[in-house]
């Protein structure tokens, strides 16, 4: 990746986890610390260049689809939205207010999302079912699940179909920032091996550094180009709070919210 | 019905590249031709009820009218969030065409014990927003609806009965199926009023009679009360009668309410499954008589009532 590129990148980065942050300030009910370990998959997604979106049209046919497992993680990628123009940037100043549409868990209500979200391990069942329609448009779904996520048994029975009907236009994504709501998941069940897990189920696993903007958008290029039949997960592995130290050192991170004093000290940390 | 249903789908399926049809990896004679004739819109998901929805659900966003068949109970209550979230609340928002067979209402699989029986479905399923709940009585009626299928979006349960059940509807040009119920026998006094297979026992009870009346309700939702009103207001005694738990949102709930809302001194009795699981074995009209669904008990009432 040129240099400038990636530069350009981070400081989206930056300027997205900023965002989330002023968000949450709002909205203390936004999963804050779930929202901050996908960042970078988002930034590649958008700002990368990896899906074909189009926020004038957003249910233009010929888009890549994006269902976002989820959701409740995904706060962050209500700034990014704003900044293509899916909708109007002041709309972030009042997530989960009187009026407003950008709820606390992001649904298909909103321009940009694809599915209702919400209740976990949905999304990729729900994918497959576009993936076969898209498959021979030689359009491409991806799907983002946490790994906490995976404890849900219709996952499985999404990833034996997906290989079973050769659904190489599917992308998973796991964000892989390794704690569920009240422990670390190798602590409630553990997901390891991840990787050989899925291959073996047939799924083509790529692990990556899911902060690492440059192996991240070059690991999802690659993935979305590659057309061969078997679906592909990339697991990023990602740090739950990433950016913030109060979140970031808490296995309890999932549920806390910050209040006016910790914002402001995460804010320094994000300059 | 099941049968007549499927065929009148693959019939459709010929014309309309859209359609999907998706099963739990049940079934049926019918479903063979279909598989053999249209194999790139034929999904076996295997023994997944939630993968079952969850890949409907996707088919339907792309724009597809998907059928999705699997065994009642199983359909209705393993997949229950999967239709909550990804049917009932998506179609609220984005047209989300998904039909839902489940064969086997009431008591069907008689012998395979309660995790078979389905006493549940009208009422869970009535109570989901954006919901249509089709419950026929006969075959002609169910492959009528095939057709209604395909051009009304939203979310569709189709209750079908396991077995063969003899015709009722020689002709049903008369019918209007948004109308949601058909008057089958006018009576006088007392009516009865039926879904499903239970409607074939209240027309066996109601010919034993002169003056008993028959009203089929074959949409449980959305139903047009004031129409059900102005067919029964005339009568002094309803008797629901259906192979579902009673007093908790099935047809009983949904009659006594037009009952309540219009004129609440006609009489009412309920008749049905009580609060339990059901256990014990026999065929059918000996579990209805174990639970009071049996001739002799409607009839009784009817007595009591027809003066």
């Amino acid at each position: 990746m040129k240099p400038e590129i990636l530069d350009f990148l981070t400081k989206k980065a930056l300027w997205v986890r900023r965002e989330t942050i002023k968000i949450h300030g709002i909205a203390p009910e936004t999963r804050l610390a779930s929202s901050l370990s996908d960042v970078e998959i988002f930034v590649s997604l958008y700002y990368g260049k990896i899906l074909n979106f189009n926020p004038k049209k957003p249910k233009w046919l010929g888009r890549d689809r994006f269902i976002i497992s989820k959701a409740h993680g995904a706060i962050s990628l209500y700034p990014i939205l704003a900044d293509f123009g899916f909708f109007e940037k002041s709309e972030l100043t009042r997530v989960c207010q009187k009026g407003s549409f950008l709820g606390g868990i992001p649904d298909t209500q909103i321009s940009g999302f694809e599915t209702v979200n919400g209740a976990l391990g949905h999304g990729l069942g729900v994918a497959c079912g576009s993936a076969i329609v898209l498959k021979s448009k030689g359009l491409k779904v991806f799907v983002l699940m946490g790994d906490g996520e995976l404890f849900e048994g219709a996952v499985w029975e999404a990833v034996m179909f997906a290989f079973q009907h050769k659904l190489g236009n599917l992308v998973l994504i796991i964000d892989n920032n390794k704690i569920s709501m009240l422990d670390y998941c190798k602590n409630i069940i553990n997901l390891d091996p991840l990787e050989k897990k899925f291959q073996a189920f047939g799924w083509k696993a790529v692990v990556v550094d899911g902060h690492n903007i440059d192996k991240l958008a070059n690991s999802l290029k690659d993935l979305k180009a590659d057309n061969s039949d078997y679906p592909k997960v990339l697991i990023a592995n990602t740090v739950k709070g990433k950016g913030v130290s109060q979140l970031e050192n808490d296995v309890l991170c999932h549920v806390k919210s910050l209040n006016k004093e910790e914002i402001a000290r995460a804010m320094e940390e994000l300059k | 019905m099941r049968d007549s249903f499927i065929e009148a789908v693959c019939e459709r399926m010929d014309e309309n590249k859209n359609i999907f049809f998706v099963t739990a990896d049940c079934g049926a004679p019918a479903l063979d031709k279909l598989k053999e004739d249209f194999s790139d819109r034929f999904i076996n998901v295997g023994i997944a009820e939630q993968n079952l929805i969850n890949v409907a659900a996707g088919l339907a966003l792309e724009g597809c009218v998907v059928y999705a068949y699997a065994i009642a109970p199983f359909l209705t209550m393993r997949a229950y969030e999967q239709i909550r979230q990804n049917l009932s609340i998506a179609s609220q928002v984005r047209p989300v065409n998904v039909n839902l067979i489940g064969v086997g209402a009431g008591m069907s699989y008689v012998v395979s014990g309660p995790t078979h029986h389905c006493f549940e479905d009208i009422a869970i399923m009535r109570l989901m927003p954006n919901m249509t709940v089709f419950s026929p009585s006969d075959w002609k009626l169910a492959a009528d609806f095939a057709g209604y299928t395909i051009h009304k979006s939203g979310p569709k349960y189709l209750r079908f009965d396991g077995k063969t059940l003899p015709l009722i509807y020689k002709d049903t040009d008369n019918i209007v199926l948004e109308n949601g119920f058909y008057k089958l026998l006018n009576g006088d006094k007392v009516c009865i009023i039926s879904t499903g297979y239970m409607t074939h026992k209240a027309l066996k009870v109601a010919s034993e009679f002169q003056n008993v009346g028959v009203i089929d309700v074959f949409i449980l939702k959305p139903l047009n009360e004031k129409l059900l009103f102005e067919a029964i207001k005339n009568y002094r005694h309803i008797i629901t009668v259906e192979e579902t738990f009673i007093n908790n949102g099935g047809l009983d709930c949904l009659v006594s309410k037009v009952i309540r809302d219009n004129r609440p001194n006609i009489g009412f009795d309920n008749l049905g499954i009580s609060d339990k699981h059901i256990f014990e074995l026999g065929n059918r009209d000996y579990l209805h008589k174990l639970n009071g669904l049996d001739e002799e008990n409607i009839k009784e009432i009817i007595w009591e009532n027809n003066w």
